[in-house]
């Protein structure tokens, strides 16, 4: 016999299997879900929720797609929440510690109570790299963030109105396009493509009768 | 000893580990061209063919197609029931985007940069998509012993020599572009201190040209494209399905009827031209297969583009990624990227062989995975299901202490979620449905020949990977087709004049249907798999 337990889906009560995520549970119950699902494999943030065991204080959240239900779980979804953010022509920012008082001020607001950090699914130190923010220290910010899914359960919990992962995004996408050293290798491949390098060739193998492709692609050297 | 798996699996873990460091001295030798045709035969889905139907209508008939595929293309249209007035215009655009993920996002922003005025419409949020979850990284020739004519070869050679070579001509050519265009916008891709990137090996490549954002790549894509829509003000109307495109009386498309998927409203969309960038199929689960794709891979786009008029390619040649998860069952199906195989892990089967290469291409590694377990070389699991081990703790002994967390964090967050630290135990994994490799046909540009100012761009194009697609080219797809489908779109809407809108097509498929005797008892296109389970 499957082992079963009681959970309560927005306060009403359905017996699924225990082996089963929140996700899945609830369609086991008979939801056809529209909102608070999306990739199912823990990537896309769309199914964020937050619960309480029944008879504990803490109030818990994650995503319903990899957290398996357990005896006596309150579950609500968050299937949207308001995070703000700002918009931006990114050709026109620099990366330096002014663009976030710019543009996301409220970080100066925090008080740190890390209730964000507590609240990530990804267990992201989320209170550090609003700190790495303020600080203006946007590769590190960047680089604390990065596993950010931009499900919003840290921005749910914040006192004081941030928007996370709109803050790490913002310093993500400055830290790929201006900090990050260019890769040389990439702009020289690409001139030299604008400059018909490789249309000859190109021309060439899209010319030759098919026995001979399968020959040149069967003996082929792979790079060690 | 850390034992995570059940006793029974773990007899098996202790063979893996006793041949660890022979298997590490030698590399499992490549097949010839005759051993993988001959694994392909005998053991991919795709030659099982109780598992496909005969197309009865339509452009493709006569062809095969997967039979769930098959019975969408066989169902009937949402509006012989539900009538909608569209000559009351809601959105009057030049350029329609259907889909909003990684193709549908790049398209919106070619579009709007050059000027047109742009929409995208998306079922679920836009990003809601396979290109969030694509996790190992994207190709482009960009090295010093690299060339597009090497990518081209690798290309059309791993998709068997099926592909369109001016699709490949163009996926090949254009890749180094989207990479810098991709970087210019933000994407923080793996380099170097030097700013060199960071490139290995995928399963068929010849040169070491796979780029990554960790094991986020897609995610990392995904989530800038997203920004940046937004930050050009494209209006997206999300949690809005196309359930049929609009023609008109020259038989040019004209625009797309829209679902509200919330309230169940219905609006009209007028456009001078479409794009379809719906994605894929995986939510069908073709051959009953787990799948690692998105909520939404339903082949919507294939539906609404066949009925009007447009003709699949390779409908029915579909990916198995060889390496799904299979234990613990929370994750079945969910993908274990390529790139775990790239930066160092075998196949071993329950007896602690390295079978087979670990980076042939998708669709030889995963027959190999069925291969092993039919013959009686897989590792059962509880709940009836195999799998061969992917040993990962090698990723460590090669790369050094801290590589998993470094090179691939969402797989080692994945499993250590259900307490398996990968660092050192193999884990198990099984063929996933991960791919459609056809779609809809489009010309070198984009286009359809059969309904002009249609375009189709990322997974719903047929055409571009031939009958298997390598790893790391599906994303540069999305980029590079997605572009070109903006760019495209964008320079032709201005010649475009709409003549009287109709929906004259949906009576005469329906007419078409019942002419053949079909009655599948559903509408079409599927919008969301059937997942609800209802006891009465």
């Amino acid at each position: 016999m499957e082992e079963m337990v009681n959970v309560y889906f927005y306060g009403k009560k359905y017996t699924v299997p225990a082996a089963l995520t929140i996700q899945t549970a609830m369609e086991y119950a008979g939801y056809t879900l529209k909102r608070g699902v999306g990739c199912r494999h823990g990537f896309c943030g769309a199914c964020a929720c937050i619960y309480r065991i029944k008879g504990k204080n803490e109030l818990k959240t994650g995503l319903a797609c990899t957290t398996q239900v357990q005896e006596g779980m309150y579950i609500t979804q968050i299937p949207y929440f308001p995070t703000d953010k700002r918009t931006y022509d990114i050709n026109d920012l620099k990366a330096n510690q002014q663009v976030m008082m710019e543009l996301y001020p409220e970080i100066y607001s925090c008080i740190g109570c890390n209730a964000c950090t507590k609240a990530c699914p990804q267990s992201l130190k989320t209170m550090q790299y609003i700190a790495y923010a303020q600080r203006g220290e946007l590769k590190k910010c960047a680089e604390e963030s990065f596993d950010c899914i931009m499900c919003g359960t840290c921005s749910v919990r914040c006192p004081a109105g941030i928007s996370h992962p709109m803050v790490g995004l913002l310093a993500r996408r400055l830290n790929g396009k201006y900090i990050e050293p260019e890769a040389k290798h990439l702009t020289k491949r690409v001139e030299e493509i604008n400059n018909g390098e490789f249309d000859e060739a190109m021309k060439e193998m899209m010319n030759k009768p098919i026995d001979e492709v399968k020959e040149l692609y069967n003996t082929r050297e792979i790079e060690k | 000893m850390y034992a995570p798996y059940p006793e029974s699996m773990m007899e098996s873990v202790k063979k893996v580990e006793a041949t660890r460091a022979a298997r590490m001295a030698t590399e499992p030798r490549r097949l010839t061209a005759d051993e993988k045709d001959d694994l392909l035969a005998k053991f991919h889905p795709d030659y099982n063919n109780d598992s496909f139907a005969e197309i009865k209508v339509g452009p493709n008939k006569g062809q095969r197609a997967p039979l769930e595929l098959a019975k969408m293309l066989h169902s009937t249209s949402r509006l012989m029931t539900d009538k909608v007035d569209i000559s009351k215009i809601d959105y009057d655009v030049d350029v329609l985007v259907i889909g909003g993920g990684g193709a549908g996002s790049s398209c919106a922003i070619e579009a709007h940069n050059a000027g047109a005025n742009v929409m995208i419409v998306t079922k679920l949020r836009i990003g809601d998509a396979n290109t969030m979850m694509a996790e190992g990284g994207i190709q482009a020739a960009d090295k010093e012993n690299d060339s597009p004519v090497q990518h081209y070869l690798d290309c059309f050679g791993g998709g068997h020599f099926a592909a369109r070579p001016e699709l490949v001509k163009r996926l090949v050519t254009e890749a180094p572009d989207a990479i810098k265009w991709l970087n210019e916008l933000g994407v923080e891709f793996d380099k170097d201190e030097d700013g060199t990137m960071v490139t290995t090996h995928g399963g068929g490549t010849s040169r070491k040209r796979m780029h990554a954002a960790k094991d986020y790549s897609g995610a990392e894509i995904m989530r800038t494209l997203r920004d940046e829509v937004i930050n050009l003000g494209i209006p997206v109307i999300e949690f809005t399905s196309a359930v049929e495109l609009i023609k008109d009386d020259k038989g040019q498309v004209a625009g797309a009827v829209l679902l509200n998927m919330e309230t169940g409203d219905y609006m009209v969309a007028k456009a001078k031209t479409v794009v379809i960038a719906t994605g894929g199929a995986g939510r069908m689960h073709y051959n009953g297969f787990p799948t690692s794709n998105h909520y939404g891979a339903t082949a919507d786009g294939l539906v609404l583009g066949y009925r009007a008029g447009a003709p699949l390619l390779y409908q029915d040649s579909i990916q198995y990624h060889p390496t799904g998860a299979v234990y613990p069952s929370q994750i079945l199906g969910a993908l274990v990227t390529e790139k775990v195989r790239s930066v160092g892990a075998q196949l071993v089967n329950a007896n602690g062989e390295a079978y087979i290469h670990p980076l042939e291409t998708r669709d030889v590694n995963a027959s190999g995975v069925i291969r092993e377990c039919r013959e009686g070389r897989g590792v059962d699991a509880p709940g009836g299901v195999q799998g061969v081990w992917l040993d990962t703790p090698m990723i460590e002994i090669l790369g050094g202490e801290g590589t998993i967390e470094k090179r691939i964090p969402a797989m080692f967050r994945m499993y250590m979620n259900y307490g398996i630290d990968m660092r050192k135990v193999p884990i198990l994994i099984y063929p996933t449905l991960h791919y459609q490799n056809g779609g809809l046909e489009i010309n070198g540009d984009g286009f359809t020949n059969a309904i002009p100012n249609l375009l189709v761009a990322g997974e719903a194009a047929g055409g571009i990977h031939g009958t298997n697609r390598l790893m790391g080219n599906s994303l540069l797809d999305v980029i590079v087709f997605g572009r070109n489908a903006g760019k495209k779109a964008a320079a032709k809407y201005k010649e475009v004049e709409i003549g009287t809108m109709n929906l004259d097509h949906v009576g005469k498929f329906d007419e078409e249907l019942k002419a053949a005797g079909l009655d599948t008892g559903e509408v079409s296109p599927m919008l969301l798999p059937k997942y609800a389970r209802h006891e009465r």
